[in-house]
C-alpha cells in the first residue's frame, strides 16, 4: 500500500512538474467554454448582405431600413446590376443579395403585390436557409404592419411556448456538450498517451517487475487524471453558471456523481486504447480520431441526432457522450432526478464494464 | 539538395515501415470523412409531436391530420392529460406538444379566432426555432384552406402582399454535405500533417537519435526542410484522395480551378506543418507536443468557421482568426470548390498565408538548436 | 602516434546555474592516440564530450578541435568528427543498410562510395546477412558495434565515444575494443569515456575526472607508478578518496 501511494505521488509529480502541460490541461475547458459561448453560436448575427434596388423608392428604402436595423444583417454593398451578384459572392463576404423589382412601390399600391427576390449564397446550406427565413420574416412583418393587423375570422392563432429555454439561448446546448467533449478527451487521451509512453520508453517493464500489481500500476496512472478531469468538470459547471447563467436545477451531488462516472468511463476507454497502442503516436491518433470529431458530431452536441441517417443514429447509440449529455441536460436544465436518468446511467456503467473487461483481457494476453 | 533528399527518403522509409501508423494515417481519415459528413445537418426530418386534443372534433382531427401529412412531423402519441404530455417533453421523448383546447371547433365555426398551444422543447435553440417555423407553416396552410372554403361567409379584404421568391445559388438543393465535406477534409489533413510533423522531431529527441544528427554538418534549414516535405506530400495526397472520394460518393461540385486549390493548399500546409515543427523544436517530450498541439487544434478548429459562419463571430474572435490558418483554408476551399472563385478572389488570403508560412518556417529553423 | 595535438582544451568551464560541471579543464589530445576520459558517473565526462562535439556551448575557455575554434567553426569541426552517444543512436526501425546510407549521405558521401565502404565493412565484420535486418531486431552487442562503425563510416579525424560499452558483456566489450584499435590503426584519434577501469588499460593516455576537475593525466603505466599501485582501479580509488 505504501509503495502504491508512492507510485501515485510520482504520477502526480510527473504531470504537475511541467507547467506547459498543466496550463493546457486547465486552459482547455476555459478556452473551449468561451469559444462555444461567444464564438461558435449557431445564432446568425451581422451577416453581410447586398441590395440590388431596381426601384429606389420610399417603400424599398423602408424595407431595406427594416432589414439592416435588425441584428441579423449588415448592409455591405449596394449593387447596380445583375452581373455584380456573382462577383460579390465569389469574393466571399456577402451571403445574400436582396433584389427589389422595378417600380416596387407603384406595383404594391396599384396591384397590391410586388416582388422581392432573395438570392442566397447557399454553399453553406444551413446558414443560407436561416438567412432566407429571417429575411422573409422581416419582410412579412413589415407587410403585416402595413395591413394594420386586420384580424381574419375562422383562423387559428397558435400560442407558442418555448419550454425549458424561453429566450432560446444556446448555452443549454454548449455547456453540456463542452463538458462531455473535454472530459472525454482529457481523460481518454491523456491516460492512453501516458500509459503508452511508459511502454515506448521501456519503463513499463520496470514497473511490471516491481512488487506492484498490474492493476495497481494502471490505477495509479489513472488517479491523477481522475482528479484533473474532475477539476475540469467543476470548472465548467462553475464558469457555465457564472458567465453564461447555466443553471443547475437538479441535484448537484447527482451531477458530480454522474460526471465522475463519465470520467471513469473515459479513463477505462483510455486504458483500452493504450493496450492496443504500442507508441504514444498511435495512442494519440486513435484517441483523436475515435473521440474528437465523433464526440463533437455524433453525440447530439451540435447536430441533432434525430436528423441523421439511420445508420448514424445507430452509431450514435454506442457513443458514450450522447448518454452523458442527456443525463446532464436533464439534471441541469430540467431539474429531473435520478428517476429520469437511471437508464442512461446504467448504459454508461455497462459500457465502462465492457471497456475494463476488454482491457484486462488484452493485458493478460500480452503478459503471457 | 542531396542532403535534403536523403532526409526525406529516410522519413518515407520510416513512415511506410510502421504498420500500425499506416492504416491510421491512410484509412481512418477517410472512414471519418464518409461517416461524419452525413451527421452534419440541421435539416429537420423527424419532429416528434405529442397531441393533447381536448376538443375531439372534426376540426381538431383535421388540424392533426395536417400535421401528420407534413413530412417534418411524426405524431408519436396523444393523450388527454397535460401532465402526461409534459412528462414526454421532460423525458426528451418528444420535441413539441400540440394542445387543442376544449371549444376549439366551436370558436372556429362561430367565426372567431381560435387558439391552440404549441409547447416546444427549446433546449436546442436552433432546432426549436425551426420546429416552430415548420409548425407555423402547417397552421398557416390550415388557415388558408379555411378561407378558401369559406369565401362566401368571410368578406374578402384586399390586402397588400409582397411576393418573396428565393433562389439558392451554388447549391439549389441546400445540400449541406457539400459544404461540410471540404471543411472536415481540411481538419483531417491538418491533424495528420501537423501532428506527424510535430511528433517527428521530438520523437528523435526522446529516442536520442537527434544527437547523432546534430554532430553531423547538416544545416538547420536542410533538416527542417527534410522533415517538412514528407508530411507535406502525404497531406497533399490525402487532400487529393479525399476530394476524389467526395466527388464519387457525394458528388461535391468542383466548380473552381483545382490548380488554384492545390496551390493554396500547398501554402496552407507549409503554415500548418511549420507550426507543428516549431512546437516540436521547443518541446522535449512527445506528451508535451501532443497536449500543446491538441489545445491549439481544438481552439482553431472551432473558431475556423467549420460549423458556423465566421461573420457571426464577435470582433475579437475574427481578430484571433488572423493567426488561425484553418480559418483561411476553410474559407478558400469552399469558395473555390463550390463557387468557383478564382485566384484573384482569394489572392488576399493566399499572400497572407505565404507571409505567415515564411515567418513560421524561419522561426522553426531559428528555434531548432543543434547546440543545447 | 605523434605529439601533434588535435584537441586543445584550455580552462574549459561549464556551469549549469550554480552547478559547475566542468571546472577549468586543461588537456591536449594527440593525433592518432586513444585518449581515455575516466571518471565516476556524474563527474562531468558527458558534459565535456558534448562540448567537444559541438552539442553544447562552454561557459568559458579556449577550445580547439581538429584545428578549428569551437565557438566560431562548429560546423567545420562537425565535418571532421564522429560521435557515438551514451544513448543508443541508430534508428531501430531502419535496416543497417538504410542507417548507413542515411548517416553517410548526410556527410556528403556519394552513393558509389557508400556502397563500396559498406561492402568493405560487412566483409570485415563478416555480417553480410545483417545488411537488411532492422536494427531493432539485433542484440545490444551488435547494435553497439554497428553504431561505432557508423560513427566512423565517413572516416572522421576524431571519434568521440561516450560510454560505448555500457551494458554489454565482457566478450563483446573485448570485441568492441578490437574495433577501436583497428580504427586507431587507420589513423583515427579516439576520445573515449568510460567508468570501467579495466578499459583504461587499453588507452594510450588517460585522464581521470573527479567532481568536474581533472585530477590526473598520464599513461596508464605512468599513473600506476605515480600512485604506487598495481592496477587502474586502485589509482581511481585513491583519487576519489583524496577529494
Amino acid at each position: 500500500m505504501k509503495q502504491f501511494l508512492g507510485f501515485i505521488k510520482k504520477e502526480f509529480y510527473h504531470i504537475f512538474r511541467d507547467p506547459r502541460t498543466l496550463l493546457v490541461l486547465f486552459g482547455i475547458p476555459v478556452a473551449q467554454l468561451l469559444i462555444f459561448g461567444y464564438v461558435v453560436t449557431t445564432e446568425v448575427k451581422n451577416i453581410s448582405v447586398a441590395i440590388l434596388d431596381r426601384s429606389k423608392d420610399d417603400v424599398t428604402r423602408e424595407i431595406t431600413q427594416k432589414i439592416i436595423e435588425s441584428d441579423y444583417f449588415t448592409l455591405t454593398q449596394n449593387l447596380q446590376s445583375d452581373t455584380q451578384i456573382e462577383e460579390v459572392f465569389k469574393t466571399g463576404n456577402i451571403k445574400e443579395v436582396i433584389v427589389f423589382e422595378p417600380n416596387f412601390a407603384q406595383k404594391l399600391g396599384r396591384d397590391g403585390t410586388a416582388q422581392i427576390q432573395l438570392i442566397a449564397d447557399a454553399s453553406d446550406a444551413n446558414t443560407a436557409n436561416l438567412i432566407v427565413n429571417y429575411t422573409s420574416a422581416i419582410i412579412s412583418d413589415y407587410v403585416q404592419k402595413q395591413n394594420k393587423l386586420q384580424l381574419m375570422p375562422m383562423q387559428i392563432k397558435p400560442e407558442v411556448r418555448m419550454v425549458f429555454n424561453e429566450s432560446l439561448q444556446s448555452v443549454y446546448m454548449f455547456v453540456p456538450g463542452t463538458m462531455a467533449l473535454i472530459l472525454m478527451l482529457v481523460s481518454a487521451m491523456m491516460t492512453s498517451i501516458s500509459i503508452a509512453r511508459e511502454k515506448e520508453l521501456g519503463t513499463m517493464e520496470i514497473l511490471l517487475v516491481s512488487p506492484l500489481k498490474p492493476a495497481q500500476i494502471i490505477i495509479g496512472k489513472v488517479i491523477p487524471y481522475v482528479a484533473l478531469a474532475f477539476i475540469n468538470a467543476v470548472t465548467i459547471i462553475v464558469l457555465g453558471n457564472l458567465i453564461f447563467g447555466m443553471p443547475v436545477n437538479g441535484s448537484l451531488t447527482l451531477l458530480l456523481a454522474e460526471s465522475l462516472l463519465f470520467i471513469s468511463l473515459a479513463l477505462s476507454l483510455g486504458i483500452l486504447i493504450s493496450t492496443i497502442a504500442k507508441t504514444q503516436q498511435v495512442a494519440m491518433f486513435i484517441s483523436l480520431f475515435a473521440l474528437m470529431l465523433p464526440t463533437i458530431m455524433l453525440s447530439g452536441f451540435i447536430f441533432p441526432i434525430e436528423n441523421m441517417p439511420v445508420v448514424l443514429q445507430m452509431i450514435s447509440h454506442i457513443m458514450p457522450p450522447k448518454y452523458f449529455i442527456i443525463i446532464i441536460k436533464n439534471i441541469m436544465i430540467k431539474g429531473t432526478g435520478f428517476g429520469f436518468v437511471w437508464k442512461e446511467t446504467l448504459v454508461l456503467i455497462a459500457m465502462m464494464m465492457v471497456f475494463i473487461l476488454l482491457s484486462v483481457k488484452k493485458f493478460k494476453i500480452r503478459l503471457q | 539538395m542531396r542532403t535534403i533528399g536523403i532526409i526525406i527518403r529516410k522519413e518515407f522509409i520510416q513512415i511506410f515501415r510502421d504498420k500500425t501508423m499506416l492504416p491510421i494515417i491512410i484509412v481512418m481519415p477517410f472512414v471519418q470523412l464518409l461517416v461524419l459528413v452525413f451527421a452534419a445537418t440541421f435539416e429537420m426530418k423527424q419532429i416528434n409531436m405529442v397531441i393533447v386534443d381536448q376538443d375531439q372534433s372534426a376540426s381538431s382531427r383535421r388540424l392533426i391530420s395536417k400535421f401528420e401529412g407534413s413530412p417534418f412531423f411524426t405524431i408519436d402519441g396523444s393523450t388527454f392529460s397535460d401532465e402526461q404530455a409534459n412528462d414526454e417533453l421532460l423525458a426528451g421523448r418528444s420535441d413539441i406538444i400540440l394542445k387543442i383546447p376544449n371549444g376549439f371547433e366551436k370558436n372556429l365555426v362561430s367565426g372567431e379566432v381560435s387558439d391552440v398551444q404549441l409547447l416546444v422543447n427549446a433546449i436546442n435553440a436552433t432546432v426549436a426555432g425551426l420546429t416552430n417555423a415548420y409548425s407555423n407553416y402547417v397552421i398557416a396552410d390550415f388557415n388558408k384552406q379555411m378561407i378558401s372554403e369559406n369565401v362566401n361567409i368571410i368578406q374578402p379584404v384586399k390586402l397588400k402582399s409582397v411576393d418573396v421568391t428565393y433562389s439558392y445559388w451554388y447549391n439549389p438543393e441546400l445540400n449541406y454535405k457539400i459544404y461540410m465535406l471540404p471543411g472536415i477534409l481540411v481538419i483531417l489533413i491538418t491533424i495528420i500533417g501537423a501532428f506527424l510533423a510535430a511528433l517527428n522531431i521530438v520523437r528523435e529527441k526522446e529516442m536520442g537519435t537527434i544527437e547523432q544528427i546534430n554532430v553531423t554538418p547538416v544545416q538547420k534549414f536542410q533538416f527542417i526542410t527534410g522533415k517538412l516535405v514528407p508530411f507535406w506530400i502525404i497531406a497533399m495526397f490525402e487532400l487529393g484522395f479525399g476530394l476524389t472520394l467526395g466527388k464519387i460518393i457525394f458528388d461535391i461540385p468542383i466548380v473552381g480551378n483545382l490548380g488554384v486549390l492545390f496551390g493554396f493548399a500547398g501554402v496552407y500546409l507549409l503554415v500548418a506543418l511549420g507550426l507543428g515543427l516549431l512546437v516540436s523544436t521547443m518541446a522535449s517530450t512527445q506528451q508535451q507536443v501532443m497536449f500543446i498541439i491538441f489545445f491549439f487544434l481544438l481552439t482553431f478548429i472551432m473558431m475556423s468557421g467549420i460549423f458556423t459562419p465566421v461573420e457571426s463571430m464577435p470582433d475579437w474572435a475574427q481578430k484571433v482568426n488572423i493567426i488561425n490558418p484553418f480559418a483561411y483554408f476553410m474559407r478558400v476551399i469552399r469558395m473555390v470548390l463550390l463557387k468557383g472563385s478564382g485566384f484573384r478572389d482569394i489572392s488576399r488570403e493566399f499572400f497572407s498565408l505565404l507571409i505567415y508560412a515564411a515567418i513560421i518556417l524561419s522561426l522553426a529553423v531559428w528555434r531548432y538548436r543543434k547546440t543545447a | 602516434m605523434t605529439n601533434k595535438p588535435i584537441i586543445k582544451v584550455e580552462n574549459l568551464v561549464k556551469k549549469f546555474g550554480n552547478f559547475v560541471a566542468n571546472d577549468h579543464l586543461n588537456f591536449e589530445v594527440y593525433e592518432g592516440e586513444i585518449f581515455g576520459f575516466l571518471g565516476a558517473n556524474g563527474a562531468g565526462k558527458t558534459t565535456a564530450i558534448r562540448i567537444l562535439c559541438g552539442l553544447s556551448t562552454p561557459t568559458s575557455g579556449n577550445l580547439n578541435v581538429a584545428g578549428f575554434d569551437i565557438y566560431k567553426q562548429t560546423e567545420l569541426i562537425k565535418r571532421n568528427i564522429g560521435y557515438m552517444s551514451q544513448k543508443f543512436s541508430l534508428y531501430e526501425n531502419l535496416t543497417l543498410k538504410e542507417n548507413i546510407r542515411f548517416y553517410a549521405g548526410i556527410y556528403g558521401l556519394s552513393s558509389k562510395e557508400i556502397n563500396k565502404r559498406m561492402d568493405n565493412l560487412l566483409e570485415t565484420l563478416k555480417i553480410g546477412d545483417l545488411r537488411d535486418k532492422l536494427i531493432g531486431s539485433l542484440p545490444l552487442g551488435w547494435k553497439q558495434k554497428l553504431a561505432f562503425s557508423v560513427a566512423i563510416f565517413h572516416r572522421p579525424r576524431i571519434v568521440f565515444l561516450d560510454e560505448p560499452t555500457g551494458g554489454v558483456d565482457p566478450i563483446t566489450r573485448r570485441q568492441f575494443w578490437d574495433l577501436i584499435y583497428q580504427a586507431a590503426n587507420d589513423g583515427i584519434t579516439i576520445f573515449v569515456t568510460t567508468h570501467y577501469m579495466d578499459e583504461a588499460e587499453y588507452c594510450d593516455r588517460v585522464s581521470i575526472m573527479v567532481d568536474g576537475r581533472i585530477e590526473a593525466l598520464d599513461t596508464p603505466a605512468g599513473l600506476k607508478k605515480t600512485y604506487k599501485v598495481s592496477n587502474m582501479d586502485e589509482v581511481f580509488l585513491k583519487l576519489a578518496r583524496a577529494s
